[in-house]
């Protein structure tokens, strides 16, 4: 019996050359910036110069701005580290996980993704360091330097620093593996520009030839760190969740959040993923490489890692439960039932609800809806750490000492400084570099654009 | 003549072309210096002839060393030159420098092997590049051929035998 496959969808519309790739993605790069673009940018490091009186009070006072007290001594701060590097997470999916498994439909948005991988991943990491109060002395505590002490080392028994190392390796190999992919793009630039911008470039591209043997090396060396980056990327939310599971905090103590972490993470990830590229899209004008299809897949990967997320919620507790444990059975009453249910619910709406309307092909084929969804599941995730932090910790081991948490101006800003930051990179990102990989979308023109189909 | 100053180039705007092109031009008998071209080509190495790359030698050797140090690392740390009791446990709490170990090596694997493909390559800031023609990193591949190398063929043959092959043009290029 023979089997014929229906033809694939098309990846690029719009009947595209090689050409039109080439002209497309330089264009904004050459352009004179858009008011709308200018905008954003103002807009951004407008946050950014707020929230720096925020950071500079913090640095300059010290953590008693934040509203920590000694019952609740992490709050916003591993909330919005938790947060951005799960963000972070989805770009090395894309880019290294789907590379693995051959699916082109991620040459449209790889370089976008992991452009905010590496922005989500700097974000994460102010938190931790400002935490240290004076982080300027920080580096005695976070690695192991040779001091005065003796020398007394840094402990390699706790999942705190086995985070410093996670996190570092994560930004510093996603970081090449962009910069990798980028030199050929750059090139291409370079060799349409002329003056300053060619100076520019040419430094940026590396001196990039294009030979047969250069690409038969580039792509090896794609591969293998695609190969390296998936168990990194993994690796570094289950150490991100043994901050909390290692602990013997009622509600943290849980073996099931490493694929729990690491599924949130890629569902929220994805969600941003999504936000950045609608706007992307619009602004830039790259409907025919970003197409409703590529939406209509990534939405696809947010029902399945809602879902994960989902089932994992409703495993807590049926644990809970089925442990016989009072502690752990109160902590997750108490997180449903307690004085923050209404973060509890926040997160259970956006996070498992909300994500089962994409179900519906109407919904996850639909711009306006997908961008509203995306948005709704960045503030369920928010929630979701907020909860399993503030209200693990709320209700301490005595009663007498039992608290709330209340933000104050400086934690609201810190945030507020790291949102600035986030999309002032992302934005000088998208006009100074190549938001689409060029070379990948040219190497697919052939096999997956509508020209040939026809 | 000279090698490596002056070249004959066949420029090729298809792939597929380029591929059969490649082994055309090989059989009869004319040596190609390189193919220069905007996206890899998948197979392009192989009708080349070129060996397959050492680099993940390279990275695991890198990925090895990367273990090593990180064990060596904790192990001296935590066990020889400040012994702490931890949690109750051993001084040697191997289970423990699992995650900094793995990260180690991968960060040394990644690092290292990108490093050598750099040098190898010869990528760096501002890295000076003979450029054949534009638009090899827009739309077109273009093969080529030393014309020193190849000197018993002749010019005009060996133009001759590019355009049987599928070539759009056929130029001239000659370097400093």
């Amino acid at each position: 019996m023979q089997v014929t496959s229906s033809v694939r969808e098309p990846l690029i519309t719009g009947g595209k050359t090689l050409k039109d790739v080439t002209h497309d993605i330089s264009r904004q790069v050459e352009g004179k910036p858009s008011m709308l673009w200018l905008l954003a940018l103002l807009v951004s490091v407008g946050a950014l110069a707020l929230g720096f009186i925020a950071l500079a009070a913090t640095l300059w006072e010290g953590i008693g701005m934040w509203g920590l007290n000694k019952t609740i001594g992490w709050a916003w701060d591993i909330t919005n580290f938790v947060w951005w590097v799960g963000i972070g997470h989805a770009g090395t999916l894309i880019s290294a996980v789907l590379l693995l498994f051959r699916q082109k439909w991620r040459m449209a948005i790889n370089r976008a993704a992991e452009a905010m991988t590496i922005f989500a991943v700097i974000c994460a990491a102010m938190f931790p360091i400002i935490h240290m109060g004076r982080p300027w002395l920080g580096a005695y505590w976070a690695l192991p330097l040779p001091n005065t002490f003796g020398s007394l080392w840094v402990n390699f028994n706790s999942p705190l620093l086995w985070d410093v190392f996670a996190i570092s390796t994560y930004f510093s190999v996603s970081l090449v593996f962009w910069y990798i992919a980028l030199i050929p793009d750059f090139a291409t630039i370079r060799d349409r520009a002329t003056g300053l911008r060619k100076v520019i470039y040419s430094g940026l591209a590396f001196g990039w030839d294009g030979a047969a043997k250069t690409w038969s090396r580039f792509e090896t060396v794609s591969l293998i760190l695609a190969g390296l980056a998936t168990p990194l990327v993994l690796s570094v939310h289950t150490i991100v969740s043994f901050d909390f599971a290692t602990s013997v905090i009622p509600g943290w103590h849980t073996t099931i959040f490493p694929p729990y972490f690491v599924a949130g993470a890629i569902f929220s990830g994805f969600a941003m993923v999504l936000t950045l590229m609608i706007v992307t899209r619009k602004v830039f004008k790259l409907e025919d490489y970003i197409t409703i299809g590529h939406i209509e897949l990534m939405n696809i990967v947010i029902i399945i890692t809602g879902s994960i997320v989902g089932i994992a919620y409703i495993t807590e507790f049926f644990i809970a439960w089925y442990s016989g444990v009072e502690a752990e059975q109160y902590a997750f009453v108490n997180r449903a039932f307690g004085p923050y249910w209404w973060a509890y619910w926040a997160m259970m709406t956006c996070n498992v609800i909300s994500p089962q309307l994409f179900w519906f092909k109407k919904i996850r084929t639909s711009i306006v809806l997908t961008f509203i969804l995306s948005l709704v599941v960045n503030i369920g995730m928010w929630f979701e750490r907020f909860v399993i932090i503030v209200t693990s910790l709320h209700r301490d081991f005595l009663p007498s000492s039992w608290a709330m948490f209340y933000p104050t101006w400086a934690d609201v800003g810190v945030y507020l400084f790291t949102f600035g930051l986030f999309f002032t990179l992302f934005f000088l990102f998208a006009k100074f570099f190549p938001v689409i990989n060029m070379f990948e979308i040219k190497s697919i023109i052939k096999s997956s654009s509508t020209k040939e189909a026809k | 003549m000279e090698r490596d100053k002056n070249f004959i180039l066949g420029v090729f705007d298809d792939e597929d072309v380029l591929l059969n092109a490649v082994t055309q031009v090989r059989n009869s008998g004319v040596k190609i210096q390189e193919v220069y071209s905007p996206f890899p080509v998948h197979g392009l190495d192989e009708v080349l002839g070129y060996k397959r790359s050492r680099l993940p030698i390279a990275a695991f050797l890198f990925g090895m060393l990367g273990t090593t140090l990180a064990l060596t690392m904790q192990f001296y740390m935590m066990k020889f030159d400040w012994p702490m009791i931890i949690g109750g446990k051993d001084h040697a709490a191997f289970p423990a420098f699992i995650p900094v170990t793995f990260e180690l090596t991968v960060l040394l694997a990644a690092f290292g092997m990108v490093g050598v493909f750099m040098v190898s390559s010869n990528l760096k800031p501002w890295g000076q590049v003979r450029i054949f023609d534009l638009r090899i990193t827009d739309d077109k591949h273009v093969m080529a051929i030393d014309l020193a190398t190849n000197a018993g063929i002749g010019e005009e043959k060996l133009a001759e035998v590019l355009k049987l092959s599928g070539a759009t043009e056929v130029n001239k290029k000659s370097f400093e």
